[in-house]
């Protein structure tokens, strides 16, 4: 079953001019966002981006732009806190305030 | 590095010699000792301990030709990595990401192209192996730019399959991961596994909650006995016990097919569902419905699940930052107000018009 989240909430922006075709951005994508057609990328099904930003990162000519981060709320909460970005802080040395449980 | 050799606990542990220096050697071969750790990080005993020593390792019996896998230095990471690889000789080089899994590390950036780039010119990977590859597990692609790895480097970074059970067919395709093996998916048995640290992580939030219930019993029952206090409040805190049940073990299982998307509405249904049946069961044994004991569980339980479940897209697989920040305007807020009327509803109940 495929699962989705919320819809039209993704910041993921893609810029088809820049596109070289190298595939990248389809290897990457841990929810088959990006496919390749006429040797370019296209997004698929942009509902299914959680915003990891792994296709940004590998993407070499920037042809993606996301604002990656967690989904997570206690990251969020955590973040609001402390008044940092939200940041998974499972595992971590010292903040085991935050129970948030995203390192399975 | 002088504790190299106990840090992966993982037998043979003899050297090989390299163009590159001696590499510590590990197996497959996964031992009763290496399960019970497993057990132990799951349910969060010693956690930090799990951690094995950055660096290059041969697995089995690998020679210069052999591939090189880059794995996290959380020992789950690693030991999922070499169990799967049974019968194959290869190369693990392990990146210091501070003892967390791959996905959260490259999150942070801790599995990262820095890193990267630093462990392979340490091990002198090109000494060792005569090929310019390495491959990473594609869930640390957040972390990792291949083509700045690649300049840094000279080695091009493959993306292996998302699960380390995939890699002997990746590796027989020719280092192809096929479609399924690039999705990320959230089965019933990936939510099972997750239900036993999810309870955990609430126990503390759970005895707080009984606190606050002995704490109003003991304020009623001020003349009476200790062990009837106990009692009455052990009676109240049923219907809550329930609740931290119902959103840490029944709502990762039940999770798809709960209605709506966001997972505080999923979740806040399924509490008032077990609102409901609390309800009907205080009503077959009490034999009457009364506003004072069962208004306050309406409104808190549901509450109390839908936070907890909101707290689950951290352990989803497929939420997103911006998701997740927009369900919480509405049910962070919803949380409150249910919680400070079931507060009110439980005072009045307890106490003016008891
Ligand atoms: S990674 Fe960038 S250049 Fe490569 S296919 Fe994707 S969008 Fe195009
Ligand atoms: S941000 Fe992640 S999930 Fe979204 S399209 Fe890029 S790789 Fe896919």
């Amino acid at each position: 079953m495929q699962l989705t989240y919320l819809k039209n909430v993704t910041t993921l922006q893609y810029n088809e001019e820049r596109c070289t075709g190298c595939r990248m951005c389809t290897m990457v994508c841990p929810h088959g966002v990006f496919i390749m057609e006429n040797k370019k990328a296209q997004i698929t099904n942009k509902d299914q981006c959680m915003e990891c930003g792994a296709c940004m990162k590998n993407c070499a000519w920037d042809a993606i732009q996301v604002k990656a981060g967690v989904g997570c709320a206690a990251a969020i909460i955590w973040g609001r806190i402390r008044g940092t970005e939200p940041v998974c802080g499972c595992g971590d040395d010292s903040s085991s305030g935050n129970s948030s449980s995203c390192c399975g | 590095m002088n504790n190299q050799q106990n840090s992966c606990g993982c037998k043979p542990g003899k050297y090989i010699i390299t163009a590159g220096g001696p590499v510590k050697r590990v197996s497959s071969v996964f031992t009763a000792q290496d399960r019970w750790g497993a057990l132990k990080v799951r349910i969060d005993i010693n956690r930090n301990n799990y951690r094995v020593t950055p660096g290059l390792y041969a697995l089995n019996n690998p020679d210069e030709t052999s591939p090189v896998f880059i794995s996290a230095n959380y020992k789950l990471s690693f030991d999922v990595l070499r169990k799967s690889l049974a019968g194959i000789n290869g190369w693990i080089l392990v990146l210091d990401t501070k003892g967390i899994n791959v996905w959260c590390a490259a999150g942070k950036g801790t599995f990262g192209t820095e890193e990267l780039i630093k462990q392979i010119k340490q091990a002198e990977l090109a000494d060792v192996v005569n090929h310019k590859q390495v491959i990473v597990p594609q869930l640390g692609a957040p972390g990792v730019a291949a083509h700045t790895v690649k300049a840094a480097t000279g080695f091009s970074v493959v993306y292996g399959p998302v699960r380390a059970a995939d890699l002997p067919a990746f590796l027989a395709a020719g280092n192809k991961a096929d479609t399924a093996m690039r999705k990320v998916q959230f089965t019933l048995r990936d939510r099972f596994v997750l239900t036993p640290m999810e309870f955990v992580g609430a126990i503390r939030f759970m005895a707080i909650f009984f606190g606050i219930l002995l704490a109003i019993q003991i304020i009623r029952g001020w003349n009476d006995p200790f062990s009837a206090v106990l009692f009455s409040s052990l009676i109240s805190f049923i219907p809550y016990a329930g609740a931290f049940i119902t959103a840490t073990i029944l709502f990762p299982l039940l999770l798809p097919i709960l209605p709506g998307r966001a997972f505080a509405l999923k979740g806040w249904i399924l509490g008032l569902l077990w609102a409901g049946v609390y309800s009907g069961l205080y009503y077959l044994s009490a034999g009457t419905i009364e506003w004072q004991p069962l208004l306050p569980v309406i409104l808190i339980a549901p509450a109390l699940v839908a936070f907890i479940t909101l707290n689950f897209t951290g352990a989803s697989t497929y939420t997103s930052l911006s998701g997740v920040v927009k369900e919480m305007q509405y049910a962070v807020p919803a949380v409150i107000i249910a919680a400070i009327c079931g507060a009110v509803s439980l005072i009045l109940g307890q106490f003016v018009f008891a």
